[in-house]
């Protein structure tokens, strides 16, 4: 297991200008347009387990990547990219293999590093998947004013920098699930309850924003009392 | 990785993947028949026909619509739906008074188990920065005009709540049956950027 290190900030793109028109659809899609697509989606899900870590530290190991990493190869190359995050962070592989590994797949003739010895995190959770039962009451009701925190993670989080510092109102309370910011980081689940928060959009950006409301689930550490 | 390469003398990324399978495969750290099966069970099994299903029975069966709205975790495992991500669902209608559309900005954060893996469109850095800013011009941008004194609500996925959106029924369907209905439905009805048409 390796410190914590910053997410590079490319993930964390809602609100944000500078992307471009819109996508366009197109029906006949392919679930994996291009065969390595689907090995990459299989592998990542695989290094997961492998690498005795958790969806939330699959996900910060992808906000780790640099724009180019995140961006250049797709939605499957940030997942291919990430998952070596894991696995070179459990030391199941070395640093350099999958580069020597490639360079001798294309017919060249590098030395490979040996297999480490793995270094998984000391940590499991204490149940599947992120919904946990838990006693502790609720901080806020559904109609209850609530602000966004501005928070500076020092590593993983899910509150989108968009909302930081924004009021609302709770809408819908949610089920307790773990906490991704310390989850991620193999700390502790922290379990607590979510809930949805609902955003004016001129609140969030400026009076002459187009007119409409957003709706985010977020964690009960990310929200603050509001008056 | 977290180090800028530059993109010169970077590996195809075909051949990344296929030296990180050979490497895991070849210590037996990874069967590539279960590879074969995740990839399978994603083009094959879970996709949108799931929840197509799940929309055309709501549309039938104003029981089952309740339950879908007050309990959509629940109510889709009646129909056998459920697995990963798909923990926790919340389904939201679409009327002409209030239009849903879903993203998530953080990631890409999709309801599995009732519409399988994302599209590329809902990937696209685009989709992901700007349907929290501007959904009307971006819907616009991607074919759907709705009309002015429709509201719209956009829900970002943080959490592992997972949204879905429950169309509106076209009219001129009512004597459709229930697989007729569901043929109607598209993936992108359900996730808000586009409207059933019979």
């Amino acid at each position: 297991m390796t410190e914590i290190q910053p997410a590079s900030g490319v993930a964390d793109m809602g609100g944000d200008s500078g992307w471009g028109q819109a996508p366009i659809i197109d029906p006949d899609e392919a679930v994996f347009p291009e065969k390595w697509e689907g090995r990459a989606f299989a592998l990542a899900l695989l290094s997961m387990r492998l690498s005795g870590s958790n969806l939330d530290a699959f996900r910060h190991a992808m906000n780790r990547l640099d724009r180019e990493h995140y961006i250049d190869d797709g939605y499957y190359g940030r997942w291919l990219y990430g998952a070596e995050n894991l696995l070179l962070d459990s030391a199941i592989i070395a640093p350099g293999a999958v580069e020597a590994r490639a360079a001798n797949i294309a017919g060249g003739d590098v030395d490979e590093p040996p297999a480490p010895e793995s270094t998984k995190p000391d940590y499991a959770p204490t149940a599947a998947g992120s919904i946990r039962q838990i006693d502790a009451p609720r901080k806020f009701t559904v109609g209850q004013r609530v602000r966004a925190k501005t928070m500076n993670a020092p590593g993983h989080t899910r509150l989108q920098k968009y909302t930081q510092g924004h009021i609302g109102t709770v809408t819908i309370a949610e089920p307790a699930q773990v906490l991704p910011d310390t989850h991620a980081h193999f700390i502790a689940e922290n379990a607590q309850w979510v809930y949805t928060v609902s955003f004016d959009s001129r609140e969030l950006f400026q009076e002459n924003a187009e007119n409409f409301t957003l709706n985010t689930d977020l964690y009960e550490d990310y929200l603050e009392a509001a008056s | 990785m977290n180090n800028a390469q530059s993109s010169s003398d970077r590996i195809p990324i075909n051949l990344r993947t296929e030296a990180l399978e050979q490497l895991l495969v070849e210590r037996g750290l990874v069967d590539p028949q279960v590879m074969d099966t995740f990839i399978k069970t994603y083009e094959k099994d879970v996709g949108p026909l799931n929840g197509a299903q799940v929309v055309a029975k709501a549309w039938t069966d104003p029981e089952f619509k309740q339950r879908l709205l007050d309990d959509g975790t629940g109510a889709v495992a009646e129909l056998g739906f459920k697995g990963p991500q798909g923990e926790h669902l919340v389904v939201v209608e679409n009327s002409s008074a209030v239009h849903n559309v879903v993203v998530c900005t953080l990631c890409s954060c999709y309801p599995w188990p009732l519409l399988g893996l994302p599209p590329a469109w809902y990937k696209d850095p685009a989709y992901r920065s700007r349907v929290v800013r501007e959904p009307r011009t971006v819907l616009n941008e991607m074919g759907l005009e709705l009309p002015k004194d429709t509201e719209i609500t956009v829900w970002d996925s943080s959490s592992e709540v997972r949204f879905f959106v429950l169309p509106q029924r076209p009219s001129d369907t009512e004597k459709f049956s229930e697989a007729e209905l569901a043929a109607l439905v598209t993936r992108d009805a359900m996730v808000g950027v586009a409207q059933v048409s019979a």
